[in-house]
């Protein structure tokens, strides 16, 4: 008020105050009108409602939690122009305001940009600045339930947007907190909305409030628009009508209606079930594929070489670190530099095997107990030098976009994106080793060796530079897997050991010496232990895990998939 | 990689190791500061972020002429996250190399191990994190928070300023989140939540899948009851966790989770951008604004070299402990052990938030407590904050078993005092 006082000349401000207490209590109806009431100059209507706005995003500024909540939900109902804008920005932690003293009071800006390159839009007056830097702003503050409420807010908004994902999503929003305001612009909206899918989620929204409906008749055709939905607000709602209260009378005095919710919950519960068995099934593939991820480079050097490598999770965090580096060397491209990643990280732990192989290793073949003890001393001093190199902090690797996320098949059925793509990719980096051991002559020159070493060299093969070439191969696969692990969990120098056991249970499971063997073997651990987690949590899930295999190896040496010939009895 | 910060780091790591056998030139007329925390293995994550802080302190206290007319000097040991050598190494800083004072330890179970040690020796030990409680030891300091300086009142908030109604307990399985867990149960029982409405899931350490524990919080919180997750879940387990739920979508709106082991250092190697409105409770944040608090992250940087590096509150409880230290022994005009100790009671120093740290006769300290809410830059806002300082409790009132137990140690020269048969039970602690 003092602000409107100070900026017009005395008389305007006698008028403008005469014009804002008229207005106040006629803009509930003029904002459904969607234009400013009539019967005042234009441009003093404009010029109050923009102090009025003003007043109210400087207040917003440094208001309390309570307050600001009270504030959007005053606001989300102005049609001012500006206004989405400010909510959405404060929604994204985007809305600063001005600290230092101005003639004009607090100003707000909704700040988009980045370091060096800012632009500030004033929502009031729709204006846009550049800026370098943020010195002098600062960011007003949201908490939890304020979001929530913004998020509301914003749907209002959204409700009209062009693209049909925008409007879902808002109605989905507004499904949330169903009022008679929602409704109203819902049942406005599916006049005008032409596309299917957001049609049919106003329909469900709009059958979910008149399930509230005291006529009978208005619950039933609701419960029918309703069945064979499966959104836990659904689900929750119309498990509702089947409730009782204290004395055991239900809370729904209609029969037919009890008994159609009660089809529907049947029918509810039956896809819930479906889809969640789906999603286990999932989560054992997801979980396989990290397991044989991790396990495919040991597969090689452990299952082909026999090499007890207690570095091979190491080898892992040296590609996780390679993928780190790269995204360093490329921070505007955080897509690509995760493919960029790949054959580095392939490079750079394959050259770290090699260097291996050719320092320790090859002294100590044939003598397991000294390779187990000389690579877990390599082990501890890989993990030492990521320490005194990088820090023992753990390194942050951003997932791309395209790579996080859902895709939804129905509200209770969904799969990370991230975890598709690593399943994906661990087929492609299997077919590919597939192909390397079995299609090229490297392939066939390591599987000679591995065979039978003395007849190998008798035939022309330099069975020395043929091992430091496997080490390599599975060194590098391993660093391979590191990547697709930054993705998924912490990179930093112990993440090596955390799956170091894992590996080595999957190549034993699997049969040594034999690709399948891994593949079939890390895919059913991982599937087992998510059917089994459910039940028995995931500290007894491992603990079964590793029974299962103590008393499998009993029965079968050899794991799944036994080598066969004259290479087994080498062993 | 600078080599030149390369070369500064090896020579770092030469200088740490020579101080860890205790080949640092040793005069007589010094102080000796013990410090006792990881510098490899698992725990060095968290540890070697102390040991550089109280370095830092030590280094300040030295240029302002050091404590009573002599230098300070730092012995430095690395019990290499684990837990016998924790106990080791406790012996020979006490034993071989005197220390006056040692400011160690970060998991429960290393300080379990040192205790009797320290008690043996009559040692001095600052602990510097956030524990379980049920325990008061005659030699130990405990600067971090004890549950009644964390967990209750970050529960507090989600119950009456957000109006929780379903909860999930998901810790790491060990000591410290099943006794937090078992405290919170009660706690929630005693303000009337039912059995169905409490879940609770225990993982082991280091568990980095998470999808189906995620799959089953959404299930959980899908009732239609405001849901929130208290999480105990402790060290690397904590990013693959907050991956699983920015990936399954789990926002902070439908499904907040508190946790009392994340802090500034632990999300600067996560992705924060979807985890922002997910929240933790601590009795300092980086965020905060005060004139100390500025002039401590402004020395911190400078001391470290690297402005990017975080504060966090662990680290300001070193402080705290550190400043009580220096005051007692300037009030006892000496180091010996005990006459320190009565000095500390009662001892106030300002804490980095604005308010006073006041050490109590129960070994613990005053605080105050903060919830956070991650932002998108890996910082926090305080969204709610206690109006004073909270007093440490050692015993818990809400355990059947901790309810009669009263540790004083000015009055009834007791950790463990039954209120009920009126005895000390014997244990030091």
């Amino acid at each position: 008020m003092n602000i409107i006082m100070a900026r017009l000349p005395l008389t305007g401000s006698i008028i403008a105050l005469l014009c804002y207490l008229m207005w106040w209590p006629m803009q509930a109806q003029a904002d459904e009108e969607g234009m400013p009431e009539a019967g005042m100059p234009d441009e003093w209507v404009q010029e109050v409602v923009t102090d009025e706005f003003a007043d109210m995003l400087a207040e917003l500024a440094t208001a309390s939690f309570p307050r600001k909540v009270e504030l959007v939900n005053t606001l989300q109902l102005r049609g001012w122009p500006g206004v989405r804008d400010a909510l959405a920005g404060l929604l994204e932690g985007e809305l600063y305001f001005s600290q230092e003293e101005q003639p004009e009071g607090i100003r707000v800006y909704v700040v988009s940009g980045r370091e060096g390159d800012f632009t500030l839009l004033d929502p009031v007056t729709q204006q846009t600045e550049q800026r370098e830097a943020l010195s002098g702003l600062r960011r007003i503050t949201t908490n939890n339930p304020l979001r929530r409420n913004l998020r509301g807010a914003v749907a209002r908004f959204d409700l009209l947007d062009e693209s049909p994902a925008v409007r879902r999503q808002a109605v989905a929003e507004l499904r949330r907190g169903l009022d008679s305001d929602a409704i109203l612009l819902l049942r406005e909206r599916l006049v005008t909305e032409t596309h299917r899918g957001v049609t049919r989620d106003i329909e469900v929204a709009l059958a979910l409030y008149d399930l509230e409906s005291s006529d009978a008749e208005v619950r039933l055709t609701a419960l029918e628009v309703l069945s064979g939905e499966l959104g836990n607000d659904v689900y929750n709602r119309v498990q509702r009508l089947l409730a009782t209260d204290a004395s055991g009378e239900p809370l729904e005095p209609d029969a037919a209606v009890r008994h159609m919710a009660s089809l529907a919950i049947d029918r509810i519960e039956q896809r819930r079930s479906f889809f969640g068995f789906l999603e286990t099934l999932f989560f054992g593939l997801s979980f396989g594929s990290v397991l044989v991820l991790a396990a495919i480079g040991l597969a090689i050097t452990f299952g082909v070489m026999g090499v007890i490598n207690m570095a091979h999770g190491e080898l892992i965090m040296i590609g996780a670190y390679t993928s780190y580096v790269v995204q360093l060397l490329m921070p505007n491209h955080i897509g690509v530099a995760i493919l960029v990643a790949v054959p580095a990280a392939f490079m750079v732990s394959g050259l770290v095997g090699v260097l291996i192989e050719r320092g320790v290793v090859r002294f100590l073949y044939g003598r397991p107990l000294e390779t187990l003890l000389a690579t877990f001393g390599i082990s501890l001093i890989l993990q030492q030098l990521v320490r005194t190199v990088f820090s023992p902090l753990n390194r942050q690797v951003q997932t791309p976009d395209w790579m996080s996320g859902l895709l939804r098949f129905n509200d209770v059925f969904a799969i990370t994106y991230n975890r598709l793509y690593i399943l994906i990719f661990m087929f492609i980096v299997f077919a590919l080793l597939w192909l390397v051991m079995h299609r090229t002559s490297l392939g066939l020159k390591v599987r000679a060796v591995s065979q039978n070493r003395a007849m190998a060299r008798a035939m022309g093969v330099r069975s020395d530079r043929i091992d430091a070439l496997t080490f390599g191969l599975g060194s590098g696969i391993a660093g391979v897997a590191g990547v697709a692990l930054s993705l998924l969990t912490n990179v930093g120098p112990n993440m090596g050991q955390a799956y170091i056991i894992d590996s080595f249970m999957v190549v034993v499971f699997g049969g040594v010496g034999n690709l399948w063997g891994t593949l079939i073997g890390g895919m059913s651990l991982g599937l087992g232990t998510k059917l089994v987690e459910p039940h028995v949590g995931a500290v007894m899930a491992k603990i079964l895990m590793l029974v299962f295999i103590i008393l499998f190896i009993q029965k079968r040496k050899q794991g799944l998939f036994p080598q066969k010939g004259r290479s087994a009895e080498g062993h | 990689m600078k080599a030149k910060s390369l070369i500064s780091k090896i020579a770092g790591v030469c200088m740490t190791l020579s101080a860890a056998f205790g080949m640092t030139a040793t005069h007589a007329d010094t102080i000796k500061v013990g410090v006792l925390h990881s510098l490899s293995g698992t725990m060095a994550i968290s540890e070697t972020t102390l040991k550089d802080t109280i370095l830092m302190l030590i280094e300040e206290q030295n240029r302002k002429g050091g404590l009573l007319g002599k230098k300070l000097e730092a012995v430095v040991v690395d019990p290499a996250s684990n837990w016998p050598l924790f106990a080791e190494r406790s012996r020979e800083l006490l034993q071989r190399h005197n220390v006056d004072v040692v400011f160690g330890c970060w998991t429960s179970v290393s300080r379990k191990a040192v205790l009797p040690v320290f008690e043996e020796l009559n040692g001095l030990l600052f602990y510097p994190v956030q524990y379980e409680g049920e325990e008061s030891s005659r030699n130990v300091i405990y600067t971090g928070a004890a549950p009644n300086q964390q967990a209750i009142p970050a529960v507090d908030y989600l119950m009456n300023e957000m109006g929780i109604e379903r909860w999930v307990l998901a810790g790491t399985d060990y000591v410290y989140p099943r006794t937090t867990n078992r405290i919170l149960e009660a706690y929630l029982k005693s303000q009337g939540v039912k059995d169905e409405d409490i879940m609770i899931n225990y993982t082991p350490f280091g568990h980095s899948d998470w999808q189906s524990i995620v799959a089953d919080i959404k299930r959980f919180g899908s009732a239609g009851k405001a849901t929130a997750v208290v999480s105990t879940i402790n060290g690397d387990a904590n990013v693959p966790f907050y991956n699983e739920l920015s990936n399954q979508q789990v926002s902070a709106e439908d499904i907040p989770v508190v946790a009392f082991s994340v802090g500034e250092e632990e999300l600067s190697g996560i992705d924060t951008r979807n985890l922002v409105g997910h929240l933790s409770a601590w009795n300092y944040f980086m965020s905060i604004e005060t004139d100390q608090n500025a002039e401590f992250i402004k020395n911190w940087h400078a001391f470290i070299g690297d402005t990017s590096r975080v504060t966090n509150d662990p680290m300001e409880a070193h402080y705290i402990g550190f400043n009580l230290w220096a005051q007692a022994v300037e009030k006892a005009g000496t180091t010996d052990v005990d006459k320190v100790r009565s000095e500390l009671y009662g001892l106030e120093v300002p804490n980095l938030t604005g308010g006073t740290a006041t050490l109590l006769p129960n070994h613990h300290i005053t605080k105050p407590v903060f919830i956070g809410e991650i932002r998108a830059d890996g910082q926090y806002d305080v969204v709610w904050q206690t109006d004073g300082e909270v007093p440490g409790e050692a015993w818990s009132r809400y355990l059947p078993g901790s309810r009669d137990i009263k540790a004083d140690w000015v009055e009834l020269n007791c950790g463990n005092y039954n209120t009920k048969t009126g005895k000390c039970s014997g244990q030091n602690y």
